[in-house]
């Protein structure tokens, strides 16, 4: 599959401050890639990168094959920009707001009508066809925006935090055109997410902080080495438990949650060790009820990676 | 076991709309609750008619023995308040933001500003000015400003939107801390996977509390039955197939993958079988680890 978005080696600075640097990425058609991050990360800047909105200090993008920097225009035409505060008319209707966006994007007055017919039907919009964007709920306004998006066809999508503060079943809804757009027209989709737990739909990821992007993978590869490595203890009093597996030179890392702890033990940790952790614990007068293997999250992934990281940068210093 | 806040029937109102909907539960001493739902749902407007900045049009709420519409006082001596958008001053340092609102509580010990500074970890940067600290230090000043007067019960609103898992798990390893301590927490949030973090989850949609308890048993008294990870291609055929096996529920894509709930009497063995027959040959299905997210669906599903 050819790679419809190519970034090379993207900065962005804002006077004097990189907002986004040395970012290398590449999305090819079919693929859904999640940029995850906190706030001030640089995803945003990012996604404005991309779709042409900022001039990089230095690097450049290629969409479809075309440079953004030399043929804005071929570019930038097959691209579907969702932004974080996306503007509606909320005196048209819901049609007269995609008729809107799709004569913007050129279709012609042949076009734009089935052409939004289909879409709104895709999104789950189409009853609401005559209704005031102003009197949308949450949800129906960024499925919408997603519609007003895609509704010229672009081979890209960029969706910047699409679902931030949405309810659940919205998100999950959502989620759910995104993955179908990718299956179906081999759509190239970039979006980014605070939200760790959505990361896992995503095919792959990359995690932004301070305008780098520090790891890159599929949810598979990157949760790999962590494999047979989180276990789930429940018991009582959780901080003694926490305290005695901190102890265990099994143990990296243990992270209390509300009613249990996790446990990040060594590669190749065997049963006999564990049965240990548990004695000492019942020594010191706790019990355990529960400890077991779990699969790993995209939080654990991240959270160790963290750590090895300043580990490496302490001995570093050291040596 | 001590109840800090016991709300009935708590309602508001803002001209037609019910921010807040009949609203009821206890909450014991020591407990970390996760206040669970979307923009909107009515969150922050429970906190602020707990901490009496707002009367409730209907019912009643009694946080530490105290009537909030009665004794608001009285409560926000004793509780500990951070709000979403943080009530620091930026051009001021890190001690200085503290010692203001040392000084707004009355505390008078000098030695408990350094306590604070030390315990949330502030102690080198405490003569740095707010506005230069990043997102997730200035939520732990934050946090030292509503921590300052010792409360015993403290209301955190999205506390730690937007930063990152690292800077979250020290946030909350420091709220477990003050809870050994028998602090209770209050904490909203909007992730669902900060949810995790409480002992039990209070889920809000449009006003309405829709279930409190631990996450084991919203998982068990909310999911009808198991969930499963099921591994078929082509994915969107086999998602068609999936939603048709007996006894699924719900089924939906995951990028690569596909997962679905289902009712109790179904199991991998069937379930694999079931999408054997429907053509799916190589199709592999796995028990898989329920998730607030489920128990969110199976709500809507209900």
């Amino acid at each position: 599959m050819e790679a419809l978005i190519v970034a090379r080696n993207l900065w962005k600075s804002f006077d004097g401050m990189d907002a986004v640097r040395d970012l290398t990425l590449q999305v090819s058609g079919g693929q859904i890639y999640g940029l995850v991050g906190p706030d001030g990360a640089g995803k945003t800047t990012t996604m404005r990168l991309l779709c042409g909105a900022y001039l990089p200090t230095a690097g450049e993008v290629r969409i479809s094959g075309y440079l953004l920097s030399k043929q804005p225009e071929m570019a930038r035409a097959q691209i579907g920009y969702l932004p974080q505060r996306f503007s509606l008319y909320e005196e048209l209707t819901v049609m007269e707001n995609l008729r809107f966006f799709a004569e913007v994007r050129g279709l012609t007055s042949q076009m734009w009508y089935p052409r939004s017919l289909e879409i709104l039907e895709f999104v789950g919009l189409a009853e609401f066809a005559d209704r005031r964007a102003g009197q949308l709920s949450g949800g129906m306004r960024q499925k919408l925006g997603l519609a007003a998006a895609f509704v010229h066809r672009p081979k890209i999508l960029l969706l910047d935090e699409p679902t931030t503060g949405v309810d659940p079943v919205t998100r999950q809804d959502f989620w759910q055109l995104i993955i179908k757009l990718s299956l179906e027209e081999e759509v190239a989709v970039l979006v980014t997410t605070p939200y760790m737990d959505e990361a896992s739909r995503c095919t792959r990821l990359g995690f932004m902080r301070d305008g780098k992007l520090l790891i890159e993978g599929s949810p598979n590869e990157l949760k790999a080495p962590l494999n047979g490595r989180i276990l789930m203890l429940r018991g009582t009093p959780l901080p003694l438990l926490r305290d005695r597996a901190k102890e265990d030179p099994c143990v990296e890392d243990a992270l209390m949650f509300g009613d249990r702890i996790h446990l990040r033990v060594k590669g190749g940790t065997k049963k006999i060790e564990l049965a240990r952790l548990k004695r000492a614990i019942r020594k010191a007068g706790g019990e355990v009820t529960q400890l077991r293997l779990i699969p790993p999250l995209m939080e654990d992934v991240f959270i160790a990676f963290v750590k090895t990281e300043e580990e490496k940068s302490t001995t570093h210093i050291e040596a | 076991m001590t109840i800090v806040i016991h709300a009935e029937n708590l309602t508001k109102r803002f001209g037609q709309f019910t921010a807040v909907d009949r609203v009821s539960f206890r909450v014991e001493q020591g407990e970390v609750i996760g206040y669970l739902g979307p923009n909107g749902s009515g969150k922050t407007t429970t906190i602020r008619m707990l901490i009496g900045l707002l009367l409730p049009t209907e019912g009643k709420a009694n946080v530490l023995g105290y009537d909030v519409v009665q004794q608001s006082e009285q409560i926000r001596k004793r509780i500990g308040y951070m709000s979403q958008k943080f009530a620091l001053y930026r051009e001021l340092t890190v001690e200085e933001n503290i010692s203001f609102y040392a000084g707004v509580y009355g505390v008078q010990n000098r030695n408990r500003l350094v306590e604070v500074l030390d315990l949330l970890g502030l102690r080198t940067l405490a003569h740095e000015r707010v506005d230069e600290l990043s997102t997730g230090w200035r939520q732990r000043v934050a946090l030292a400003a509503a921590i300052v007067h010792h409360p015993q019960l403290l209301f955190l609103d999205e506390p730690t939107s937007g930063i990152d898992p690292t800077a979250r798990r020290a946030f909350w390893d420091l709220i477990y801390a003050l809870v050994e301590k028998g602090v209770t927490a209050f904490v909203t949030t909007h992730y669902m996977d900060e949810a995790e973090y409480c002992t039990r989850v209070g889920i809000m949609r449009s006003g309405k509390l829709l279930a409190m308890d631990t996450p084991p048993n919203l998982n068990t008294l909310y999911l009808p039955g198991p969930v499963f990870e099921v591994i078929a291609q082509p994915l969107l055929p086999a998602l068609n197939a999936l939603s048709a096996c007996p006894g699924v529920i719900r089924a939906r894509l995951l990028s690569d993958h596909l997962s679905a709930f289902t009712t109790p009497d179904v199991n991998a063995t069937k379930l694999k079988k079931a999408m054997r027959d429907a053509g799916f040959i190589k199709a592999r299905v796995e028990p898989s680890e329920p998730t607030l997210e489920d128990v969110f669906l199976a709500l809507e599903a209900s």
